[in-house]
């Protein structure tokens, strides 16, 4: 080989190793702790830890969006609010939800029927849900995020879910509707 | 901060202008010279528990109660709230919800009275006449009684809004009333000036504040000249001047006619307390002086029923709670059917949709308008970004950009144009060559930020509470292995303690004698439970 | 000093890098969507270019030209601004981790940015020396920072405006960049070069 290809090939190896020496003393230097993007992302969620993003609670889907693993359109109490805030985060298209965006409701314990088996208490991921065993079981109306994690579990099934928010103090104006001249 | 109004040597008040506004045919010909008529008393009142901003009054009566006239039928409700009075005596038949004045149309828990016809007046607390010589704080408590609220459209409870933490230099009465076509405070200040001096004069006392100036609009010359007279009669006051300010919409909005008489600005989102300054309007003020003066509650204000489709207009003194349809009635019924049925002003006021509605604190005009006053504009065209709406709006706001970032939904866009400064004057809307319904946009849009943030604190709360309940499951699995890790250490220690020098076999036996005498304690409290039973299922 | 004024308004507005010279596109129209991320994307190419510009001078003085390896050039100021931009990654990703999250696959992207590499090549071409090749990129990128601010105040108010359904979308960005580069034609004169 000629001293020239050698200078070349010695002058580039050289060049190489400095600047990934100074990269790789950047890297530790500069090392992000924990998942920052993540903690965004939760503090848009609805959460309501109702599972319906396929996720079991709402830091999990935070974490998986951060990664890139989940669209970011499954947050359903969240609805296009949170779709559209996520969207803005993240710098991507916003996208429409997938499923229907429903009233919101809270759950609604039947005193009658109510067997007093803590079984909805504990299942509550909110802990809106009050009551001992033996003792008649209330849902905090002010806390519940109407997830419905509360049905399944009663065994006599006196839960039901009534709609909010149609009262004159969660009335809003609507949208005004453009009705463009041709 | 001292404050500067430099007088002219014919002790003429120096005036500002507000960016803005519009000069809009006033309309006030049609009942500005129709004098206060008292109604006939409706047989039914529906007095809505909620008249004012803030939490609602809660019920302090029941069905079937016989209440008299000024009676509290509901308590303030906390800090921000106001009392609501029975506005004559007879029985309460109902407490349900009802129909209110209100866009959506929605009802909302009413006090429903049956009237006996006898207007017999509760038990009033003393009058205290004596006012300039007493605390603040029981003329204040004497205005939360009565339920006073800010009658000139806001209905903020007024007992609150003279409580103020920041020195009150200069306070302002508006009797501005720019909106056109409404002329109930322009009969209030010439019926009933003396009412209004001495209130004004009741609130200067409250706040302690330096000067009182009275901002009328120039098309109201009796008015001001009546204000005059009286301000000669009751003695010479240099701390009340009577200023009239010239007539523009919308000068009787609150920063507006701040900045017309006293030439300050209030800081965006903030308060007029923080300029020094407090604006009641003239109906609150003389609501005020029969609180005090008269120990006499909330429970009429003057009403104006005007438009072309009415067949006689005029201003009535309506008891609260009494249904439009008495009032439509009183005023000969319509001529034509009403094209718009509004309650408030063309500009601000918001469409009706029937007449059993009753009149809160708050409502200070039905306008009927006829197809010819209101005129269908037709659908909206695209905006052409001619600028017009910026020129007019008195807030200096960027109407333009609000609707383009309000229509996209993009909020925070919105936001950061001050969309909360927005004081829906309507200007903008009026001026539109497209005729886009802007105000409607603006308002869509606060309501949607609004609930963002409650959605954003409720989401803050739930997030809080399933953090919580993660630790204390944490924590009791934690105990739950701590206690067993402990008791298998008794266990072993008490092993060993028992059958010391003995490993293998002695180990064993051990447990299985403590396991032994396990048992047996269970079996014994097992035959007691089962003796204490017996008796019973025998019995 | 008017060496360094008449560099600095002939990168930014006459010879402008974006409109005129029609290097870094593919930033331009990627990441000119919302107000924030054109910033950021700005400030993130103006360290990137005004530091590779340094450090290319500095490889071109030091070590191709000593050794005679200029025909290695491209190779080298790719190296080196591939580095640049390693490093900028980083301390990005540490500073603001939103903004790192959002530029995505545009911030490694500044590497084959050829708005950068031809700064590189062009203080080449052109003998500036050290300071002139620093104030050349500084310049570079503050003409490319502000198109790209402009373009994306532009973009932002365009997509809530009524545009006819054919030219949604990507189309009208275009015109809109067309009509800038007309606009910016205005310039040419201004600085005899």
């Amino acid at each position: 080989m000629s001293s020239a290809v050698l200078t070349a090939i010695l002058a580039m190896t050289t060049l190489a190793a400095v600047l990934g020496l100074l990269l790789g003393y950047s890297a530790i230097r500069f090392r992000v702790e924990g998942d920052p993007i993540a903690d965004q992302i939760d503090a848009l969620l609805a959460q309501s830890q109702c599972g319906q993003c396929g996720y079991p609670g709402c830091r999990p889907y935070a974490e998986a969006v951060a990664k890139g693993e989940a669209a970011i359109n499954k947050c359903i109490p969240g609805g296009e609010a949170t779709a559209r805030a996520l969207a803005d985060l993240l710098g991507r298209e916003p996208e429409p939800l997938e499923t229907e965006v429903q009233a919101p409701k809270v759950a609604l314990i039947d005193d009658q029927a109510c067997i007093g088996c803590t079984l909805c208490v504990q299942s509550c991921p909110v802990d809106a849900i009050v009551g001992a065993a033996k003792q008649l079981h209330g849902v905090l109306a002010a806390e519940c995020t109407g997830c419905g994690l509360c049905l399944a579990p009663c065994p006599v099934a006196c839960i039901r879910m009534v709609p909010v928010g149609s009262d004159l103090a969660h009335w809003r104006w609507p949208a005004p509707t453009e009705r463009l001249a041709a | 901060m001292s404050v500067t109004n430099p007088e002219s040597e014919h002790g003429q008040s120096r005036l500002w202008t507000f960016h803005g506004g519009l000069h809009l045919p006033d309309e006030k010909a049609l009942s500005n010279d129709q004098p206060i008529e008292p109604l006939r008393l409706p047989p039914l009142l529906v007095i809505p528990l909620r008249q004012h901003i803030g939490a609602p009054a809660r019920p302090g009566v029941r069905v079937g109660d016989q209440v008299r006239k000024g009676q509290v039928i509901g308590t303030a409700d906390g800090y921000v709230s106001a009392a609501v009075h029975a506005s004559s005596s007879g029985t309460v038949i109902a407490i349900e919800e009802r129909r209110i004045p209100h866009p959506s149309g929605l009802p909302a828990p009413c006090v429903v009275i049956a009237t006996d016809g006898q207007d017999a007046w509760a038990p009033l607390p003393a009058p205290l006449t004596d006012y300039p010589h007493l605390d603040p704080a029981l003329l204040r408590e004497r205005v939360h009684w009565a339920g006073v609220v800010g009658l000139g459209g806001g209905a903020f409870p007024t007992s609150v809004k003279l409580r103020s933490e920041r020195h009150i230099e200069t306070l302002i009465i508006n009797g501005a009333e720019c909106e056109p076509y409404i002329t109930c405070d322009d009969r209030l200040m010439r019926e009933r000036s003396v009412q209004v001096l001495e209130g004004a004069r009741i609130i200067r006392t409250l706040l302690g504040a330096e000067r009182v100036l009275i901002g009328i609009e120039d098309n109201k010359p009796a008015a001001i000249a009546a204000l005059s007279a009286a301000l000669a009669d009751t003695g010479p006051d240099t701390h009340i001047r009577i200023i009239p300010v010239p007539t523009r919409y919308p000068s009787g909005g609150e920063r507006q006619l701040i900045r017309i008489l006293t030439g300050r600005e209030v800081p965006t989102r903030g308060l007029p307390a923080q300029i020094g300054v407090a604006c009641q309007n003239v109906a609150t003020t003389a609501a005020v002086a029969d609180a005090v003066l008269l120990g006499r509650p909330l429970i009429t204000r003057v009403v104006t029923v005007t438009g072309r489709a009415v067949a006689r207009p005029g201003n009535l003194a309506v008891p609260i709670g009494t249904p439009l349809s008495h009032l439509v009635a009183h005023c000969g019924g319509f001529r034509e059917t009403p094209r718009r049925l509004l309650c408030g002003g063309p500009m601000m006021g918001f469409a009706l949709s029937d007449l059993e509605i009753p009149i809160t604190k708050a409502f200070n005009c039905l306008l009927a308008l006829t197809a010819a006053e209101a005129p269908d504009p037709g659908p909206a065209l695209a905006c052409i970004r001619c600028g017009r709406c910026a020129e007019v709006c008195p807030v200096r706001l960027l109407p333009q950009q609000l609707y383009w970032h309000a229509r996209a939904k993009a909020f925070d866009r919105a936001q950061g144009y001050n969309l909360f400064d927005c004081i829906e004057c309507g200007c903008c809307a009026q001026v539109c060559p497209s005729h886009i319904p802007l105000v409607q946009y603006y308002r869509f849009a606060k309501n949607a930020i609004w609930a963002h943030e409650e959605e954003r604190r409720k989401a803050d709360q739930a997030r809080a509470r399933h953090q919580a309940r993660q630790a204390r499951l944490e924590r009791l699995e934690q105990e739950r292995q701590s206690k067993l890790r402990k008791k298998r250490e008794i266990l072993d220690d008490t092993t060993a303690a028992t059958v010391p020098g003995q490993v293998a076999d002695g180990d064993l036996d051990a447990r299985r004698a403590l396991i032994e005498a396990a048992k047996q304690r269970a079996a014994a409290k097992k035959a007691a439970a089962q003796s204490r039973i017996e008796p019973v299922d025998q019995g | 000093m008017t060496e360094y004024a008449l560099i600095l308004i002939s990168t930014v507005l006459v010879n402008n890098f974006v409109l005129v010279k029609f290097l870094g596109l593919c930033p331009f129209m990627g990441v000119s969507k919302r107000f924030e991320t054109a910033l950021g994307m700005g400030l993130a190419t103006t360290f990137v270019m005004t530091l590779s510009s340094v450090c290319t001078w500095l490889v071109e003085a030091y070590v191709l030209l000593p050794l005679g390896i200029e025909y290695l050039r491209t190779i080298a100021y790719i190296l080196v601004i591939a580095a640049v931009v390693q490093f900028t990654e980083t301390v990005m990703h540490r500073q603001s981790p939103v903004l790192y999250q959002v530029l995505g696959i545009f911030l490694p992207l500044i590497t084959t940015n050829c708005a950068v590499l031809g700064v590189a090549i062009l203080n080449t071409q052109q003998g500036h020396t050290l300071a002139e090749s620093a104030v050349y990129g500084f310049g570079a990128a503050v003409g490319f920072s502000l198109v790209l601010i402009l373009f994306a105040g532009i973009r932002e108010r365009v997509t809530v405006a009524d545009v006819p359904r054919p030219f949604q979308g990507s189309a009208v960005a275009m015109i809109t960049a067309g009509l800038m580069s007309l606009a910016f034609m205005g310039f040419a004169g201004l600085v005899s070069r």
